[in-house]
């Protein structure tokens, strides 16, 4: 009897169910409650852009469009003033780019790992111990990118020239801090290839090695693209780790070595100044962010339309 | 008469194959330890340094010039008055959105733009969120950089996240619960109060905690608004100014290495790691015992 009714005619039994036109007073007012909190989300995006936007086009009139994308100085706190975006940008792509480089490897491997090699008891244990990486409040990661990365590791590396403040040191922070976002959803895609594609594969004679980097890592691209892109934009996005380790000198490089400062650092920095409204630094923050704001969208919509033509495809 | 044994030993070309991929195990496993290694060591070696300077003193002491004689009171006490404001104001509404989009909601293109819309500010970097608190809370509605202030900015940055997890909830809720209890008479309101919330509750609890707890190690959005202070009193008002342990472990990891202040930030961490940790633990307890029944 269960079994007859499964599938449309369950379906069109409960929206029949649901339809009917009956209600008890006050249900009208509850179902506006709700509709409300469901707007909040919409006035949240909607508040976002217009402070973003509205702070940043006050920003504009005393700062011109090509200074801001011309220039290749970023310095608004000495004379002569300059707002150059691109220093920062660069500082932003620097530690993000090297994060990557130490990132991409490990999480590809760790993803590969888990869901091809590893008992389910091993997985089990862990994937929960990976996934508390992403639990570490940056804060804390930022301590270690100084204390532990540059004086402990970097330093007897690279030697004493290294300034105390690098990119790179923030780079490897940030890279364990998205390494879960990258192993975690790359694990999900490549646990959802359907089993007769690895079959056919160790069929015709491959080896393990051979199924999981041939057959399962080019069907699961779309769902490993999108961790990437997604673990992208938290790293553009970070902000503790990147003011405290990589320093405050905004520079046109892409040396890990460096001491450098991103777009979320200087951000941080006019933060902690306490910027009177009205003051220019006040109003690039909102210039800034608006740069940040566009930036780290981009990745997580690109990253969105990935996963959906993913789930396409498997489903 | 006997048959020479038939090897299935590969060789040559096959073999290497077979062997680099037997070999590859290892390699994969070794990669795959390196992350949960940092964390092994990064745990060792805060105990190492903080784990001496953790006292009682030193979690009843407040802020001072002095590293031996500063503590964490009054930032232990301002995240408290922050988080429980936080769940307050971000619990109702997340869960409103959620039951709205998973029980209410018609099949419409603008809800799938809200959807879309959540997803989207689940991925804003926080320390927009902080600027947005600092344009609309700290300046516009004049609060200051109040406990309110920090609590409506952190509620703003967890609204997206738990309304996605308790979607996740109320959706793993069976369809024949809802039939049953809309067969036996009950409104469609009267069938999720009743049926569904308790259904999803566990799910949305681990929901609102792993939230919590993104939330207690929040920085840079505290920051921008203005709650990097010197609070050297008790918070007994949502209209305080206040600072929260990140915020003070901020505060010591940048002063310069010879004061000694970089001992309190490993303490620090740890009353911080150790909260966090729980409130993780908490959840995954919750979602067990769910499991389980």
């Amino acid at each position: 009897m269960q079994q007859s009714l499964a599938g449309a005619g369950q379906e069109a039994v409960h929206r029949a169910l649901r339809k009917r036109s009956f209600k008890r007073s006050g249900e009208v007012l509850i179902l506006g409650l709700l509709v409300l909190c469901a707007t909040f989300s919409m006035v949240t995006t909607g508040l976002i852009i217009y402070v973003l936007f509205s702070e940043s086009a006050t920003f504009f009139q005393e700062v011109s469009f090509a200074d801001f994308f011309l220039e290749t100085e970023w310095q608004p706190l000495f004379t002569p003033v300059s707002f150059g975006i691109w220093e920062l940008v660069a500082g932003t792509v620097n530690v993000v780019f090297w994060a990557l480089v130490l990132a991409l490897p490990l999480g590809m491997a760790t993803a590969i790992y888990l869901s091809e090699y590893a008992a389910p008891r091993t997985r089990r244990i862990l994937k929960p111990m990976l996934e508390s990486l992403a639990g570490v409040p940056t804060v804390v990661y930022a301590y270690f990118a100084v204390n532990v990365i540059t004086l402990e590791v970097l330093r007897p590396i690279f030697g004493n020239d290294l300034p105390i403040f690098n990119s790179l040191s923030a780079s490897v922070m940030l890279a364990v801090m998205v390494l879960p976002t990258i192993a975690s959803i790359s694990e999900d895609a490549m646990a959802s290839v359907p089993r007769d594609l690895r079959d056919a594969a160790y069929g015709l004679g491959a080896t393990r090695l051979e199924v999981a980097t041939r057959v399962v890592v080019p069907a699961a691209l779309s769902g490993v693209m999108a961790s990437v892109l997604l673990a992208i934009a938290r790293a553009v996005g970070e902000t503790m780790i990147v003011a405290i380790a990589a320093g405050s000198t905004p520079q046109l490089t892409l040396s890990p070595l460096e001491s450098i400062q991103t777009m979320t650092g200087y951000m941080l920095q006019v933060g902690l100044g306490d910027a009177a409204r009205g003051t220019i630094d006040y109003q690039s923050l909102f210039a800034v962010g608006a740069m940040l704001f566009l930036i780290t969208l981009s990745f997580n919509v690109a990253a969105t339309v990935l996963v959906n033509r993913f789930r396409e495809v498997y489903e | 008469m006997a048959v020479a044994p038939v090897k299935l030993q590969a060789t040559g070309r096959v073999a290497r194959r077979q062997a680099i991929s037997r070999g590859s195990r290892y390699v994969l496993l070794a990669a795959s330890l390196v992350g949960v290694g940092v964390l092994a060591y990064l745990a060792y070696d805060t105990f190492d340094s903080g784990a001496s300077r953790l006292t009682w003193d030193f979690l009843n002491n407040y802020p001072s010039r002095f590293a031996e004689r500063a503590g964490l009171r009054s930032s232990i006490l301002g995240s408290i008055w922050v988080l429980a404001a936080t769940v307050v104001l971000a619990f109702p509404v997340a869960i409103g959105t959620a039951i709205w989009i998973e029980e209410f909601a018609p099949k419409h293109w603008l809800v799938s733009i809200v959807k879309l819309n959540l997803a989207n500010l689940a991925g804003v970097p926080s320390i927009i969120y902080g600027i947005l608190g600092l344009a609309v809370f700290v300046r516009f509605y004049d609060l200051g950089p109040s406990i309110l202030a920090g609590a409506l900015t952190l509620a703003v940055m967890i609204i997206p996240m738990t309304v996605i997890a308790s979607q996740e909830a109320i959706r793993q809720v069976p369809q024949s619960l809802r039939d049953g209890s809309l067969a036996l008479g009950s409104t469609h309101w009267q069938t999720v109060r009743h049926h569904v919330l308790p259904q999803a509750m566990p799910g949305i609890m681990t929901g609102i905690i792993l939230a919590l707890s993104r939330a207690a190690g929040e920085t840079a959005a505290l920051i921008m608004i203005g709650a990097f202070t010197f609070i050297a009193w008790d918070n007994t008002s949502l209209f305080d100014d206040f600072t929260t342990v990140p915020i003070q472990i901020y505060n010591w990891s940048v002063r310069p290495s010879q004061q000694g202040f970089q001992v309190n930030a490993s303490a620090a961490i740890i009353v911080l790691m150790a909260a966090v940790l729980s409130l993780n633990l908490l959840a995954a307890v919750i979602r067990e015992r769910f499991r389980r029944e």
